[in-house]
């Protein structure tokens, strides 16, 4: 059998290599204690689409991103975003955590949570102005909330909460937007109203990478796929890539056969 | 307050700053759900402080000095919180485990030192005990300044950092996404808990100093739903509990400052546990009362349309008293009519929740809910008219 292993084995490249993705993870290590979560991945992924990491339960999806944006800290591996290092670019990527991530009696108003992305514009002491109201009031209206903008947080419902944390991230008007779940446990409302706001997002030239776990919709919703279980298996055109057999090598016998077949034909 | 004299003034005025200064560092404690590391921390002033008060005399100088002794108290704390960062972070403890093991510890050295201090025998150190329980007799003005000063400073660096540690408190994920040290803020909001600890120490002492941190954030969460209000509250709390506390101390000599700041802000604590209208318990409980009898009523009501006999004898009682069934539980007249309603209402609900193009308003469905106030009158007609005829009558 041949071995597919990851082009760098987590050896930083001599700079002159300069990969100008807007996303690129080399060589990528992650482990929980002993055992890796992630064992050197590479993965790129391409600008202005809409790209899905999909993979079973417990496969690193959101260890991928957790670890991509230094929230969890890698092994080994190199992160580059936009071409730079990752510190130099998080001020022009979005991060969408997981809605469960967070305790939702905060005492916060969804306005407040909205503002939380304006915070490099606002820094420790600048004055909330009317126009950094506007352009969350803007964002709110995006994601369909903007009736919403003083109500307390953990009034919400599951989809609601969702569309706070998108707003919060389109806030940062950043050129890469990272999504953990965003479509986990949400009514349809919520899930059409996320879907057109990442597209337009795609047609205005911006990254889109999301968790995804909903294998029904990914050829409707992306446009490229990676397909992870602790390894990459395989990324490209959600086309060519999402196939049976790489849908087989991803669960593993996680999926009936009649399942892939229905869903990859 | 003059009335009461200089020294009460003093007190009140330093208790007041202090009290301020612990509730709005407290409430980033509060928001970050580590409130309790500064129980450890206030725990671990304990062998410093000992500590410094040896080196003090044997150095020559007044052992009993404030500046030098609270120096000692918060390297001893500083320790006592790296080491509960550094066990919960680096070990298979959690960080309640390594609160528990670092208080005792280092509390437990502090009462060797304490006791190693009494049997030197020097003579003066007489009156170190006070700082486990906070006392206000014979403060010196020096004291007083040192107490407002290190309050007043403690609280500017608050407000500077109020907005990253919000963030950090509410979604520390998106915080370290958007580029910020979520470790070096944690480890400033403790060094300003720190501060407060040992600030305090004079006044309420190290075992209570946790309770000025704790309880006025957990009063203020009551009647406010904004982290920006709550902070702000919750300063306001501290240093009403403060400035009261340290008046009645002074009025009584004999009773400790701590408790007595410590049990008022508990006061100030109960009023918004019962009486809050949002998150107190009294209102808690008339709500779901309010809500058990709108069930109980549409349940009876639903059996009586439907014919079926109601046994519930809440049920029955709440029937019976809006005039809809008789003493003998047959319905009335008014109640047959009501009750049909109610059942059309859930037979409409019925096929508005099969009907996906209604998706956003059956997300409302609660059993209670009449249909009317959800959907407009030409919606309604649109269900009507998948009414069985049975049903619609």
């Amino acid at each position: 059998m041949e071995l597919d292993l990851a082009t760098d084995n987590g050896q930083p490249r001599p700079e002159t290599t300069r990969d100008d993705s807007p996303f690129a993870i080399r060589g990528l290590t992650v482990s929980y204690g002993d055992k890796p979560a992630l064992f050197s991945v590479d993965a790129t992924f391409p600008a202005a689409a809409m790209s899905a990491i999909i993979g079973p339960n417990g496969a690193g999806k959101s260890t991928l991103l957790k670890a991509a944006l230094g929230i969890v800290k890698p092994v080994s591996g190199r992160v580059t975003m936009l071409g730079q290092p990752l510190k130099r670019a998080l001020d022009r990527v979005a991060y969408v955590p997981q809605r469960a991530s967070v305790d939702w009696d905060f005492p916060a108003r969804v306005i407040d949570v909205v503002l939380m992305g304006l915070s490099r514009e606002l820094g420790l002491l600048r004055r909330v102005r009317p126009h950094h109201l506007d352009k969350a009031m803007t964002c709110l209206a995006r994601v369909g909330m903007d009736g919403f903008a003083d109500r307390q947080i953990g009034q919400l419902s599951g989809g609601q909460q969702q569309r706070v944390f998108l707003a919060r991230a389109l806030a940062q008007q950043a050129e890469v937007y990272l999504l953990d779940e965003p479509f986990a446990g949400v009514d349809a409302a919520t899930e059409k109203a996320i879907i057109g706001v990442l597209k337009s997002l795609r047609d205005d030239g911006k990254t889109v990478v999301a968790v995804h776990h909903d294998l029904a919709t990914v050829t409707e919703y992306f446009d490229h796929v990676f397909l992870i279980n602790q390894t990459r298996i395989a990324e490209g055109p959600t086309v060519e890539t999402f196939t049976a057999a790489n849908l087989q090598a991803t669960y593993r016998g996680r999926l009936a056969l009649q399942q892939i077949d229905r869903l990859a034909g | 307050m003059l009335a009461l004299g200089y020294n009460a003034a003093l007190v009140a005025t330093g208790a007041g700053l202090l009290g301020v200064a612990a509730g709005v560092t407290g409430s980033f404690l509060f928001l970050r759900k580590r409130a309790l590391v500064s129980d450890a921390m206030s725990h671990a002033t304990l062998p410093g402080l000992a500590l410094a008060f040896m080196v003090m005399t044997v150095l020559g100088g007044d052992g009993r000095a404030l500046p030098g002794l609270l120096a000692g108290s918060a390297l001893s704390a500083w320790l006592g919180v790296l080491t509960v960062s550094w066990l919960s972070r680096r070990t298979r403890l959690g960080e309640d485990a390594a609160i528990g093991a670092v208080l005792s510890v280092f509390f437990g050295l502090g009462i060797v030192g304490l006791t190693v201090i009494q049997s030197l025998n020097t003579g003066r150190q007489a009156g170190l005990e006070t700082f486990l329980l906070g006392s206000t007799a014979g403060m010196l003005f020096s004291d007083a300044l040192t107490i407002a000063l290190g309050g007043a400073l403690t609280l500017a660096l608050a407000w500077l950092l109020r907005r990253p540690m919000l963030m950090v408190a509410f979604d520390p994920d998106y915080a370290t996404a958007t580029g910020r040290d979520v470790a070096r803020i944690d480890l400033a909001m403790l060094a300003l808990a720190l501060a407060v600890t040992v600030v305090g120490l004079k006044i309420v002492g190290l075992i209570l100093i946790v309770a000025l941190l704790i309880i006025p954030p957990v009063a203020a969460r009551f009647w406010s739903d904004r982290a920006d209000r709550v902070v702000l509250l919750s300063g306001i709390i501290g240093g009403g509990a403060g400035v009261t506390g340290a008046l009645l101390s002074g009025m009584a000599p004999d009773l400790p400052t701590g408790p007595i700041i410590v049990l008022i802000a508990f006061g100030l604590f109960a009023v918004g546990f019962f009486f809050s209208p949002g998150r107190g318990v009294l209102a808690a409980v008339l709500r779901h009362r309010r809500f058990q009898r709108r069930v109980h009523m549409r349940q009876g009501l639903l059996a009586i349309a439907q014919g079926q006999p109601v046994y519930e004898r809440l049920t029955l009682r709440l029937l019976r008293r809006a005039g809809l069934i008789r003493a003998d539980a047959v319905a009335t007249d008014a109640g047959r009519a009501v009750a049909a309603k109610a059942l059309l209402d859930e037979h409409r609900w019925q096929i508005l929740r099969a009907d996906p193009r209604f998706e956003t308003a059956a997300a409302l469905y609660d059993g209670l809910r009449p249909l009317d106030t959800v959907l407009t009158p030409d919606q309604l007609t649109e269900i009507d008219r998948n009414l069985r005829p049975e049903a619609a009558t």
